[in-house]
């Protein structure tokens, strides 16, 4: 940063700093090919070798008053372990970076960092912000890759249980921060795999399973026990973990898993999926090996994809690694107004996904044995702005079209799922059934009993998840260590 | 965890087994379901929980070997153990004393609906049971529903057995006894099912069916399992398996069903050559 720079947010000490020269441009990372990877699931980008991340790394100034750490929800130590990699201190910027985040090598990849952290950044100002996100990848990675993972020293037992609902982020972070404190974590898991979304919704492309796996691996061996196939409502209830299994404390993680469909005519068609269902065919359940996994899923010629968020990008080029010839992402409103994070967008882009922008299905059809085999939009132009603040789009009258189409991924969005909710009484929810829960403690209507991440917020993001079971983890902690230890041996 | 403790054939490629799984042994009721894994690459299948035995904590499955994901199943043997096993799935039947309940089970829909009909009886109802095959070979579970049942009428298609003709012969049967019922339930192929219900409601005969459409998590996460009843969209592992026979789209769930029949059958198909050549390679082997 040089003298000239007179932007209000800069401090004034820094300025006297001798400043590094910003001259060195942001560095790229390096990936695959897109006519290569869009029939591939590897992943797409290759990351940062050692040089280019130390070199990527002397761009931050080293702030004193850092901003993008207030843009990082999870509040990381940014300078800290971005000078450690620019001085090649690698075990220490690990360290910096664990301390408040558990699971770097997934948000390095998935966090909306141009939104967070990265758009904060003053080098940003007159330059290109510091890669924070793909730094945070890197150093995960060569921990992954060049340490046996370190396994901090874990306290005597505080005689205290805590059960997890969910081993999405929120869940693994809550587990993560309350074993370390000595406390015995049990996660109870609905499906057969853990991770949440980051195991059956973001595709393998964008987020390796096998690192999913590592960082899980990382929490069990803080000594968290975890129980799969265990759908909580059904196998065991909120009541009974708390009342008969005398778990001290409880925490609700179980995602936005409810697939909101259009309720359109031919909705039901067959070839008509959920990303969710799309996703987690391909995803959890493997089925781009299919005959190899077992399970099967569609491989169409034309498919089309509804919405605009990560969501909606990944289910379009989840369908191009499948084989489909032409992919059409049908968006209601313009490219502008897309919720998925530009990277996406642009990736997408490149792989040859067609976007259809202010379009928006009104029906589909199909043949006789029941397939979808086409799919009637409407085009729509922007109104007045709604209540988000985005534009509204409104239909413009006689512009229907049909497009022929063998597959659709209705991807407009997830709900609360009310399996939990609805087997818990006393557990209070907002008219769309997610869990009322304390902005700061997290706690819900029933005492001891926590929740976070996208049941409480509605469908967001890992790093949100996150944040919200560190607080809560937090005070879980301070709750459970307020309890009289003959009470709690109870 | 899942060890299988007892397995029995019932009739060609049907098999009925024992398997441990304690909480949800305590859990389930009657209407109920589980979902299965038998290995690690494998699909998960739901299957009925056809009864089960709390203080020993287990569960009895039956299963007819019509795909590759059965057929592995079905290969496991009494001290093998299932990969997993989520559950208890889906809301439970309604039962209470309505009065008379007609049970029709078909093929291997008598399965799921032996703990139904089980249920009906020891909530007081008089209970009359149809159970169809298309042959004698085929009839299962015939003991079981007589011991849950006041009266059963068992029919096969080719008249091997039982009386001859439909299960929908033997309810006009029932009817033209001038019999009412309160309640019927009607699980098996789902053309069926369609023929049962159009008939109960002809007969003004309410009629609960038990749907079994294409499941991935039956957690109500993906929306695949869904089947139009009343015209509406509905999840069948969470806002079923059970529901109203008169307002179901048959034909669209007959659709929905056979979504993957090629890839289905072109995985079933290697699998049979997989084994064969095992088998054949195995002979080598010794000779
Ligand atoms: C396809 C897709 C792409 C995304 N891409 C991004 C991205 O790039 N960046 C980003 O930051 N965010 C992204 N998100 C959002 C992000 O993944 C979520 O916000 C985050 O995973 C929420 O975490 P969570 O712990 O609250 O819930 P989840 O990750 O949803 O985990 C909930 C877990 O609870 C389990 N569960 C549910 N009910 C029960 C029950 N009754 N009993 C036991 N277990 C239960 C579920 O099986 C699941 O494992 C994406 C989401 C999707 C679907
Ligand atoms: C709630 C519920 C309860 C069920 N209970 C039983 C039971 O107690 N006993 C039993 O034998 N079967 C039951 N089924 C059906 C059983 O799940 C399927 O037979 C099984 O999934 C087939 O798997 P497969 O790989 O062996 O065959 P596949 O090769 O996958 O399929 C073979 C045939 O079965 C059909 N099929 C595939 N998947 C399903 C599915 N999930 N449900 C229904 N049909 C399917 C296909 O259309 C195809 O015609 C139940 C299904 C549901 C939804
Ligand atoms: S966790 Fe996300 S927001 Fe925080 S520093 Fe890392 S990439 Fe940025
Ligand atoms: S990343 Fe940017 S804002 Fe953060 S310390 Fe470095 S230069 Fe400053
Ligand atoms: S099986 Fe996925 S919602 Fe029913």
């Amino acid at each position: 940063m040089t003298e000239n720079t007179n932007t209000p947010e800069m401090p004034k000490k820094e300025i006297k700093k001798k400043p590094k020269k910003p001259k060195i441009p942001r560095q790229p990372m390096p990936e695959q090919d897109p006519q290569v990877r869009a029939h591939n699931f590897k992943e797409v980008p290759f990351g940062y070798s050692i040089e280019t991340a130390m070199l990527e790394a002397s761009r931050c100034i080293m702030c004193k008053k850092p901003k993008c750490v207030d843009g990082c929800p999870v509040e990381i130590n940014i300078p800290g372990f971005l000078k450690a990699i620019r001085d090649g201190e690698f075990d220490d910027a690990i360290k910096i970076l664990k301390s408040d985040n558990a699971l770097p090598a997934i948000c390095g990849r998935v966090c909306p960092q141009e939104e967070q952290c990265e758009i904060k950044c003053v080098v940003g100002i007159k330059d290109e912000p510091v890669a924070i996100g793909r730094l945070e990848r890197f150093i995960a990675d060569w921990e992954r890759e060049h340490r046996e993972i370190a396994i901090p020293e874990i306290p005597e037992w505080t005689g205290r249980k805590v059960a997890i609902v969910g081993s999405g982020p929120a869940g693994l972070t809550v587990a993560g921060e309350l074993a370390k404190l000595g406390h015995k974590v049990t996660i109870y898991e609905a499906l057969h795999k853990p991770g949440g979304v980051l195991m059956y919704g973001i595709p393998e492309f964008r987020l390796p399973k096998a690192i999913v796996e590592a960082e899980v691996d990382y929490v069990k061996k803080l000594g968290v026990e975890v129980v799969y196939n265990a759908i909580i409502g059904k196998y065991l209830t909120i009541d009974e973990l708390k009342d008969e299994m005398g778990f001290h404390a409880i925490f609700i993680g179980t995602g936005a898993g409810l697939p909101y469909f259009m309720n359109i005519p031919g909705e039901d068609l067959v070839g008509i999926y959920s990303a969710n269902e799309y996703l987690t065919r391909a995803n959890l359940m493997k089925a781009y090996d299919f005959p190899n996994y077992d399970t099967p899923i569609a491989r169409s010629k034309n498919v089309a994809v509804i919405g605009g968020g990560n969501v909606a990008m990944d289910a379009a080029r989840t369908a191009l690694r499948l084989g489909a010839e032409n992919v059409y992402l049908a968006y209601r409103r313009s490219q502008q107004e897309m919720p998925a994070r530009n990277e996406e967008i642009h990736h997408a882009e490149q792989e040859g996904i067609q976007f259809n922008l202010l379009t928006n299905p009104i029906r589909f059809d199909g043949d006789d044995k029941g397939f979808v085999k086409s799919m009637t939009c409407i085009k729509m132009e922007l109104g007045e702005p709604d209540a988000s603040g985005r534009r509204r789009p409104v239909p413009m009258e006689g512009s229907e079209f049909e497009l022929a189409v063998d597959t659709v991924v209705v991807s407009i969005g997830n709900g609360a799922n009310p399996v939990l909710t609805e087997a818990t009484p006393g557990l209070e929810t907002n008219k769309w059934g997610n869990i009322l829960a304390d902005d700061d403690t997290c706690e819900t209507s029933i005492k001891g009993v926590y929740a976070g991440g996208d049941i409480v917020i509605g469908a967001a993001t890992v790093i949100l998840a996150m944040g919200a079971g560190k607080r809560a983890a937090r005070a879980m902690h301070e709750q459970m260590m307020s309890m009289e230890l003959e009470e709690v041996m109870k | 965890m899942n060890e299988i403790l007892e397995k029995r054939v019932l009739s060609e490629g049907v098999k009925d087994i024992i398997v441990s799984s304690p909480v949800i042994a305590r859990k389930r009721k009657a209407g109920q379901f589980i979902i299965l894994r038998v290995h690690e690459r494998g699909e998960r299948i739901p299957l009925t929980i056809v009864g089960s035995d709390p203080e020993a904590g287990t569960l009895r499955l039956i299963f007819q070997e019509v795909g590759k994901s059965t057929m592995q199943l079905g290969e496991l043997e009494v001290g093998d153990s299932i990969l997993d096993i989520a559950g208890p799935l889906g809301k439970p039947t309604h039962i209470e004393n309505f009065g008379r309940v007609l049970c029709v089970g078909g093929g291997i829909g008598v399965a799921p609906v032996l703990p139904i009909a089980a249920a009906m009886k020891e909530a007081g109802n008089e209970v009359i049971s149809i159970i169809g095959a298309r042959n004698k070979e085929l009839l299962i579970l015939e003991d079981d529903m007589k011991a849950v049942s006041d009266r059963l009428i068992v029919t096969t298609d080719d008249g091997s057995y039982g009386k001859h003709g439909f299960v929908t012969d033997a309810i006009s049967m029932l009817v033209e006894e001038g019999l009412t019922f309160e309640q019927s339930v009607s699980i098996g192929p789902v053309i069926m099912m369609k023929f049962t219900s159009a008939l109960a409601k002809k007969n003004n005969i309410p009629m609960m069916v038990s749907l079994n459409s294409i499941m991935v998590d039956g957690t109500g996460m993906c929306g695949g399992c869904r089947v139009s009843v009343d015209g509406k969209s509905e999840f069948v592992c969470v806002d079923g398996p059970e529901f109203d026979g008169w307002l179901v789209d048959f034909d669209q769930l007959m659709k929905r069903q056979a979504a993957y029949l090629e890839q289905e059958r072109r995985s079933s198909e290697e699998y049979h050559r997989c084994k064969l050549d095992a088998q054949v390679e195995n002979l080598e082997k010794q000779s």
